[in-house]
């Protein structure tokens, strides 16, 4: 297992560097500079001194390999928008936001659904499973940017329950964390519809059967865990998906978090900015894939054999 | 002998719903189980044995399958009239069953301790040390060792023989009255299948148990067999005592079955014999008798009538025109019917 483990965070180093490396080249070609906007114009000679400041001055190689360098030390550099704000402040002050919405969109995802797919599967072909499947192919069809504005004019404008935007209490929390989710409960509840459905005809659902077993338990303790496994496989994806979409999301409902300073970044080609917020996701999602691995063998003990093996 | 049977079977009939119609699987089975014996069902695939078994606990799926018609009863309880709750306090306490395969018959994510113990928490209300208590005796009893510390582990863990140890211990545990063994060696190689004989044997010793032993291996039935049920085409062709049955079988069913064993002191390169063509289609069953078509002994009236069971001496019944003196009385019918119904079957 502690073998396992170093392989795992030795690949997880590769992969991190070719994301940096490939995001900083990728970013150095979109045409533009930090400094060439809004009309007001600096004075050559300030933008000189900027250019020299930020390294934007030394050849593309010697700019990649100093970035490398301070990324070793967990140094993300100053924000060249935002001076003197760092990166490193800015994931202080907008990570915990994104992780709360984040973290309540994948939970009531996992939530909901794994409920509906289960309900379905067990109606399989009835009303309610017909119900639940066009609901799931429209939130899978579609895109959370649509939700989003018609979740504000109806439940925030119209029928004022909920806030319309930004952040604070757990009701500004509802709105942004269910339209990140429609998606992903979309998926989830598809997938563990198709799976129950092909676990309740298993031998051994039979044999719970053949115990005197109740239907809830027999659902719940024999059936659940096996379907639900692709579920888990899955929720590296799904993690990668609510990530991104709360970019979105975020501007939309003015939330203060990452993704607010990515997109605000990439407008600005404040190359740090993008540097340093994509590096920390890649490398949150690199590390969350990893978690999903070492549960994966929990929920199914048949794994882990294989991985001394590997 | 009828009075103190803990199990009686009448005239059971279970048929299928499909697309392409209704398949009558059972078609009027009797049997009746004493306390301590066992009882062997033997036939071929598609026989109708493991519909039997899963008819008596009502196992079978609720949306394509019926119990038309007969009467299950459990120490004088009907078990057709049972709603699916009582029906459940039946499953694994008075009755359970061992599947073939022990791989795909235990859920390969939980824990064997779990699956052991749940059965007993279910049934005897046991707390959980008391029922983890329970599970270590029964591995013991099966015959594994580091009960303990096998508990905690999973089904690929175990080797195919321990498996089936383990699917035993698991029916077991709750003490039913009748279990059910539905080709409990078949998927094991011969060694393995005389451990687990050997294990049935020793379980009923203890329990007293009631054991229905479903197969469709003859050495099987002969080991460990105290009644043997022969079944074709979802009817009882034979039933007798199993020494009665090798020594004299009646049904020409049960005579074929018996020829087509390969044996040692044969002459080198002798033929199998085999019973030629194939059981009839149980979407449109023969009117008369199922085995005519293929039976060697035929006669115009086993292509009318079903035959009725006649007794012959003791426990020995069968349902073959050949035992029965009205077949020589039968008003005579045109061949031309005989052949038509022959025909059909084919």
């Amino acid at each position: 297992m502690a073998q396992y483990i170093l392989k795992r965070f030795l690949s997880m180093l590769v992969t991190l560097w070719l994301i940096v490396t490939v995001t900083f080249f990728l970013m150095h070609s979109i045409p533009g500079s930090p400094f060439d906007r809004d009309g007001k114009e600096a004075s050559a000679a300030v933008v000189q001194n900027m250019m020299s400041f930020y390294h934007l001055d030394k050849p593309l190689g010697v700019q990649y390999l100093l970035y490398l360098k301070s990324l070793l030390t967990f140094d993300l550099g100053p924000s060249i928008s935002h001076y003197p704000t760092t990166v490193n402040t800015m994931i202080d002050r907008g990570f915990p936001v994104s992780f709360q919405l984040g973290a309540a969109a994948i939970l009531l995802a996992i939530a909901a659904g794994i409920a509906l797919g289960t309900v379905a599967a067990l109606k399989q072909n009835g009303i309610i499973d017909y119900i639940a499947m066009v609901l799931a192919v429209i939130g899978i069809a579609v895109p959370s940017f649509v939700i989003a504005p018609l979740l504000i004019k109806y439940v925030a404008v119209k029928w004022g329950l909920l806030p319309v935007a930004s952040w604070g209490t757990w009701k500004h929390v509802v709105l942004p964390a269910f339209a990140l989710s429609v998606g992903p409960i979309a998926t989830i509840a598809r997938l563990t519809r198709a799976n129950l459905i092909e676990v309740l005809t298993q031998d051994y659902m039979e044999t719970a059967r053949s115990k005197g077993l109740s239907p809830a338990r027999m659902i719940i303790k024999h059936a659940l865990r096996n379907a639900v496994l692709p579920v888990v496989t899955l929720l590296g994806a799904l993690l990668a998906n609510v990530l991104t979409g709360s970019f979105v999301i975020e501007k939309i409902f003015a939330i203060p978090g990452m993704g607010k300073y990515f997109v605000d970044g990439i407008n600005n080609r404040d190359y740090a900015v993008i540097m340093g917020t994509t590096v920390f996701y890649s490398a949150l999602l690199i590390f969350m894939m990893f978690i999903v691995d070492i549960v994966y063998g929990f929920i199914d003990p048949r794994i882990k054999l294989h991985r001394k093996g590997a | 002998m009828n009075n103190d049977a803990l199990l009686e079977v009448d005239n059971l009939h279970v048929s299928f719903s499909t697309y392409g119609g209704e398949v009558k699987a059972v078609r009027g089975v009797s049997l009746r189980l004493h306390r301590g014996e066992t009882l062997a069902i033997v036939g071929e695939s598609g026989c109708g044995k493991s519909v039997t078994a899963r008819s008596i606990m009502r196992l079978l799926p609720k949306n394509n399958s019926r119990i038309t018609e007969g009467s299950i009863r459990f120490n004088g309880r009907e078990l057709t009239r049972l709603s699916e709750k009582q029906m459940r306090d039946v499953r694994g306490s008075d009755i359970a069953i061992i599947f073939q395969d022990a791989m795909t018959a235990l859920n390969p994510t939980m824990m064997i301790g779990e699956q052991l113990m749940e059965g007993v928490i279910r049934h005897q209300r046991l707390s959980r040390t008391e029922a983890r208590k329970r599970a270590v005796e029964m591995l013991q009893f099966v015959g594994i060792r580091d009960p303990e510390l096998r508990l905690k582990q999973h089904l690929h863990q175990f080797s195919g023989g321990m498996r089936q140890r383990i699917m035993i211990a698991m029916a077991a545990i709750c003490s039913p009255a009748v279990l059910i063994a539905d080709e409990p060696t078949t998927a094991l190689d011969v060694t393995i299948q005389a451990q687990i004989l050997d294990l049935f044997r020793m379980l009923q010793r203890t329990t007293q148990a009631s054991l229905i032993m479903i197969t469709h291996d003859l050495g099987v039935v002969a080991s460990i067999a105290d009644r043997v049920n022969v079944m074709y085409a979802g009817q009882v062709v034979e039933s007798a005592p199993v020494k009665e049955l090798f020594r004299n079988p009646q049904h020409p069913y049960t005579r074929g079955l018996l020829d087509s064993i390969p044996r040692l002191d044969r002459p080198r390169g002798a033929k199998l014999d085999a019973i030629p063509g194939t059981p009839p289609d149980l979407f449109a069953p023969p009117k008369g008798c199922a085995f005519a078509a293929r039976c060697p002994h035929a006669m115009e009236v086993c292509g009318l009538f079903p035959p009725d069971s006649v007794k012959l001496d003791g426990e020995h019944t069968v349902a073959c025109w050949l035992q029965d003196a009205r077949a020589r009385t039968m008003p005579p019918q045109g061949p031309a019917q005989v052949e038509t119904a022959s025909a059909s079957q084919g």
